[in-house]
């Protein structure tokens, strides 16, 4: 008997005018973790939503166990144990642990009368086999989205499941918090379970998975043993070409200072006594660990978050901003870490996504705007940032991530800041698209801006950053050079106050 | 488990905290439980001026009246949990309240509506009644969850629907429009009646009902299968989706029992005026909505507790009679109700703020 527990054959999916899937085949082994790559918009999780029910496949079989299922929607897969841990959260936070763990599902008296005693027991007896500390009468909004997803997970085991996917599971995760997950998994594993594993984080891939399968432009490219993959061979898998180079070359000068930054302490959150000093065209990396305060420093010297103290000065001159608007005058700019919540207007074309921090300028007779000029400038944007788009009268949510993210850099410089801060600026964007963005800051840089950039991918800082300053518990632990430290000397540093 | 009855856990806490801290927690004590301080003091400074506020016949008279509209309050928190609202509510009332009149007058009665028609038995009335209420109720809730409307545009349009039916039936027989008087003794003794007198207040049975109902929909939210998928949906109704729970069918039924609610409160509101026209039931939506969100049931939704209602609704009557005892002008009631409202709602909306 051989040991393939979901064999999903030749699927394919046609959208009104785009092959989503062509003739894709995954099998995934009893007791396995199964990693599927490829760039945003190669198929992935068209796949799973096949597998789910949610799309129906034109063609191709499922087979769970050997037995054929078209499942009709994620109830009726979760009943046949196969149950997804999804990247976005989909919870009713308002509601407590143990609700949310037997949502739709209760287990009653009578069949309408809720037996809580069972649900808190049974709830507790699956934390106990996960080492998961939750209780179960918290309210889900009252936990960290760390221990969220633990709830997520233990939902997914709850229902017996022979198969859980986890679509990018770590991508809000600690070190700490991601060992844990492994722990749990590896655990499934050793249960018999399948893993279908979806991420962007080949380190973590290649560190869990036995069995990668990469998918390129709704196609299956290859299935591998993990044993027998590294980093740049997925890479050239996962892009059909070789990158020889993930960053691109450096030719920017750093000058004076220009900005200052002392005893930056804030109301509501941990930041605590941040000083640093950026120079003109220098590009300074923030690096951390979740929760380190890097995105509240961004926030902070934006004037988006209430200052306790400190001070902030831009040529010498004591700018300290209490609002975005302030900030933007004194010319400083900020790109947010959540695209989709607080930097795009999804259903806004790109003119106005590129122009609506810019008003002032396209004023006529001080009450009108000039379509003319507002063209005019979206255009050189567009054509600036290489952005690729039918017109800019394109709705900017149907633009690729990468493409969204250049409108909002254009936006930015059309405010003509002296300050870039980026937090998190390649976020879920694909690794082609990540080289033009890094390509994008270091032209930024050696056109004199200074530039302040939070990552939390490693290579990332080292390869695009002059200098790092490392985040640890809303403080400063330390600050290194991108040239001559390492990623265990970032780590260690950002354990530091933790 | 029982940390949830620590009375002395926050003040344990207050004692952990040091200086400014501690007036920060006093001022956020204040501020988050303002509406009971106001409304004490509110009660001792009503009282003073006049005495008779706090006598055994005006309480009876602010229960009563917190009674009769407690079925309909009920009934619309379950709407705003879903992140909706109900705007049909009052109009439902006058339907069900216009409908159950005209078939309990007494025979003989001059300008009965029915002249023909013998007294009905009255329970086949109040299920009559249940079923019109329903019945809307659950047109609000399919054009909802299957047309994915706002339940704002949905109620608005039914709230014509149902006036201009209303206005049509009144035209009926012998009425030509008049309010609908001279119930039998049946309908009001069973309403209006009383088995229970405080000194020589009676208390009207219609207090008992509205109690059994509030105990009744306080089991439904908290014990029953329904009552959690509605908390879930509420609170994010993609996740109860994914989780297998009939979204669609939990909307509908939501709105279904609000509907029966609304129709509970007609049936008693038609014997306890005794004389109804059109205007019965207009605006009982707002003070309805107002109770809610005074007692917590947020607009954000998935949030909401039977208490919160029965203070919401307690209060509000409190507000309206205490304002009456003081002899304040009418017309500036409605200025002192409409800043009331407002303030409780931007006193709810500081708890699920995120502060930066």
């Amino acid at each position: 008997m051989d040991n393939i527990l979901l064999e999903m054959k030749n699927i394919t999916k046609e959208f009104p005018g785009v092959k989503a899937l062509d003739n894709v085949s995954l099998k995934i082994h009893r007791g396995s973790v199964h990693a599927l790559m490829g760039e945003n918009g190669a198929g992935k999780s068209t796949l799973m939503k096949c597998l789910f029910g949610i799309y129906s496949k034109d063609s191709g079989q499922i087979l769970l166990d050997g037995k054929e299922v078209n499942f009709k929607n994620s109830k009726e897969a979760l009943e046949n144990g196969v149950a997804m841990v999804h990247q976005e959260l989909n919870q009713a936070l308002k509601r407590n642990v143990m609700d949310n763990i037997w949502l739709g599902r209760y287990p009653t008296h009578l069949g309408f009368v809720t037996d809580e005693q069972k649900m808190y027991k049974d709830t507790l007896e699956i934390f106990e086999s996960l080492n998961i500390n939750v209780d179960p009468r918290i309210v889900m909004s009252k936990l960290p989205v760390s221990q969220r997803q633990m709830v997520e997970i233990a939902k997914a085991v709850s229902y017996d499941s022979k198969i859980i996917v986890f679509d990018e599971p770590t991508s809000s995760l600690t070190e700490q918090e991601v060992e844990h997950l492994f722990a749990i998994i590896n655990k499934l594993r050793e249960k018999g379970c399948g893993i279908i594993y979806i991420s962007h984080k080949m380190e973590e891939i290649l560190k869990i998975s036995d069995y990668v399968t990469v998918m390129r432009d709704g196609t299956w490219i290859a299935t591998e043993k993990a044993d027998d993959l590294d980093m740049d061979k997925i890479i050239k898998l996962m892009v059909g070409r070789e990158l020889t180079t993930r960053f691109p070359p450096k030719n920017n000068n750093i000058g004076e200072v220009i900005l200052e930054v002392k005893d930056l302490s804030s109301t509501y959150s941990n930041l605590n006594n941040v000083s640093f000093n950026l120079h003109k065209g220098e590009i300074l990396g923030v690096a951390g660990l979740a929760g380190a305060g890097r995105t509240e420093l961004l926030e902070n010297i934006f004037g988006i978050s209430e200052r306790k103290s400190g001070s902030i000065k831009l040529h010498g001159k004591e700018i300290n901003p209490k609002s975005a608007r302030q900030a933007i005058r004194s010319g400083l700019a900020l790109v947010t870490e959540e695209r989709r919540a607080n930097g795009i207007f999804g259903i806004l074309d790109i003119l106005n996504n590129t122009t609506i921090s810019n008003l002032e300028d396209y004023k006529v007779r001080k009450l009108f705007l000039s379509k003319r000029k507002m063209r005019k400038d979206t255009e050189w944007s567009i054509k600036a940032m290489h952005i690729k788009t039918p017109s800019h009268e394109t709705q900017i949510r149907t633009l690729s991530g990468g493409n969204q993210q250049k409108v909002i850099f254009g936006r930015w410089l059309l405010t003509k800041p002296e300050i870039l801060m980026l937090d998190e600026p390649t976020r879920g964007i694909d690794v082609g698209a990540k080289y033009e963005i890094y390509q994008l800051i270091v032209q930024l840089a050696s056109n004199g801006k200074g530039i302040i950039m939070v990552s939390s991918e490693m290579p990332e800082l080292l390869g695009v950053c002059d200098r790092i300053i490392v985040m640890s518990g809303g403080q400063i632990a330390g600050e290194v050079k991108a040239s001559d430290t390492t990623q265990e000397e970032i780590m260690t540093l950002a354990a530091k106050y933790v | 488990m029982n940390e949830r009855f620590n009375i002395k856990a926050p003040f344990a806490k207050y004692a952990g905290l040091s200086g400014a801290d501690r007036k920060k927690a006093i001022t956020e004590f204040f501020i988050n439980n303002s509406l009971y301080i106001f409304m004490i003091l509110a009660i001792i400074i009503i009282q003073i001026i006049s005495p008779r506020f706090l006598s055994v016949p005006s309480i009876v008279n602010i229960i009563s009246l917190s009674a009769a509209n407690l079925p309909i309050a009920l009934g619309i928190a379950g709407c705003i949990i879903l992140t909706g609202t109900d705007l049909s509510a009052g109009r439902i009332v006058g339907l069900v309240a216009c409908v159950s009149a005209s078939l309990l007058q007494e025979s003989g009665y001059a300008n009965k509506m029915f002249p023909g028609l013998d007294t009905m038995p009255v329970y086949l009335v109040l299920l009559i009644a249940l079923a019109i209420g329903g019945i809307v109720g659950l047109i609000n809730g399919f054009c909802t969850a299957k047309f994915h409307l706002h339940p704002f545009i949905v109620t608005l349009s039914t709230q014509l629907v149902v006036y201009g039916i209303l206005l049509m039936y009144l035209m009926n027989g012998n009425n030509n429009g008049q309010s609908i008087s001279g119930l039998d003794i049946s309908y009001s003794s069973l309403i209006t009646g009383s088995i229970l007198s405080i000194g020589t207040t009676a208390i009207p049975n219609f207090v008992w009902y509205s109690i059994a109902i509030t105990a009744i929909m306080w089991f439904i939210w908290n014990k029953t299968k329904f009552g959690k998928n509605m908390f879930a949906v509420g609170s994010n109704p993609e996740a109860a989706n994914v989780s297998g729970v009939n979204v669609t069918g939990t909307i509908i039924a939501v709105f279904t029992l609000a509907g029966i609610m609304y129709g509970v409160t007609g049936f008693i509101e038609a014997a306890r005026i005794g004389s109804n026209s059109a205007a019965t039931g207009l605006n009982y939506e707002l003070d309805a909505i107002a109770a809610c969100v005074i007692g917590g049931v947020s607009f954000v939704g998935g949030i909401g507790k039977i208490r919160g209602v029965i203070i919401g609704v307690v209060l509000l009557r409190i507000i309206f009679v205490g304002l009456t005892f003081l002899g304040i002008d009418a017309n500036m009631q409605y200025v002192i109700k409409g800043l009331i409202i407002l303030i409780a709602c931007a006193i709810d909306m500081r708890k699920y703020l995120v502060r930066k």
